[in-house]
């Protein structure tokens, strides 16, 4: 069985971050991206999978070469995924706020 | 508009921090956080009735809280030990959601004047690891977890009108 990639685990790597980072502005080769890095060829080959395997990277074949993007949507979701945890809060924060407007000490 | 509510998380670390101004004085938020009949109206999780039975608002102290569902099921047991207890200042504590797999997570309440009227909490929340906060954090919802379950009930019982 193909264990399902968990894409916050793939961003919690530096060299991983550090790839996004660099297509980020540019599609690149799996070559030009190794090029940046110190580490061996296959490593970054194993971290391009991993990325490409959570979809924070798409593949697109031009001629011969296979070039590497950041899948803009996928980062936002990823940017995005503290909001419904931040909502529950902001609701009792809103909840507590109205009970204490109203409370009357008893006394 | 946006919510008031502020939520940090830094990546690759193992802890929270929610901030939220209320206009309300400092007084009345740190009453809401420590007052077992006022907690059980707002700090609870979707469709249960929250029910404290223990609640020890002092240094040493330890408290004790259940979630019930419509037919009286107890759905969460959250517990407990209170470590620090200052009036209008200061919380700490620890808390966890007994059998679920989220370890005991430390809790520091800051309570902060900010007018006669206005006040700031600030909660910084430590877990276990950071692998265990982002699992919490991607579960919408506050101990993801029991919320989850909740969820899933909830689920359940619309699919019969699918």
């Amino acid at each position: 069985m193909n264990l399902r990639r968990d894409v916050f685990q793939a961003i919690a790597d530096p060299t991983r971050r550090a790839i996004l980072l660099l297509v980020a502005s540019q599609s690149m080769t799996a070559g030009a991206i190794a090029a940046n890095f110190d580490t061996a060829r296959p490593t970054v080959s194993k971290h391009l999978q991993i990325l490409t395997e959570c979809e924070l990277l798409n593949q697109e074949q031009n001629g011969r070469e296979i070039y590497y993007q950041l899948n803009a949507k996928k980062m936002k979701e990823v940017a995005e995924f503290i909001e419904p945890f931040r909502k529950i809060w902001d609701d009792r924060f809103n909840k507590l706020e109205t009970i204490m407007k109203n409370y009357k000490p008893k006394k | 508009m946006g919510l008031k509510t502020k939520m940090h998380a830094e990546e690759g670390k193992q802890d929270l921090i929610i901030t939220r101004e209320f206009d309300l004085p400092v007084e009345l938020v740190f009453k809401a956080h420590v007052d077992p009949e006022l907690i059980v109206q707002w700090k609870t999780l979707p469709n249960t009735t929250a029910k404290i039975l223990k609640f020890g608002g002092k240094k040493h102290g330890s408290y004790q809280m259940q979630s019930t569902d419509a037919q009286g099921k107890i759905v969460s047991s959250v517990s407990g030990v209170i470590h620090e207890f200052i009036p209008n200042q200061k919380m700490i504590r620890t808390f966890e959601v007994e059998n679920a797999p989220i370890g005991v997570q430390l809790e520091i309440y800051d309570f902060e004047r900010l007018t006669d009227n206005t006040s700031k909490l600030s909660m910084h929340v430590i877990y276990e690891s950071g692998a265990i906060r982002d699992q919490l954090l991607k579960m919408p919802g506050a101990s993801g977890y029991t919320m989850g379950m909740a969820h899933d009930r909830m689920q359940e019982l619309m699919n019969k009108f699918k």
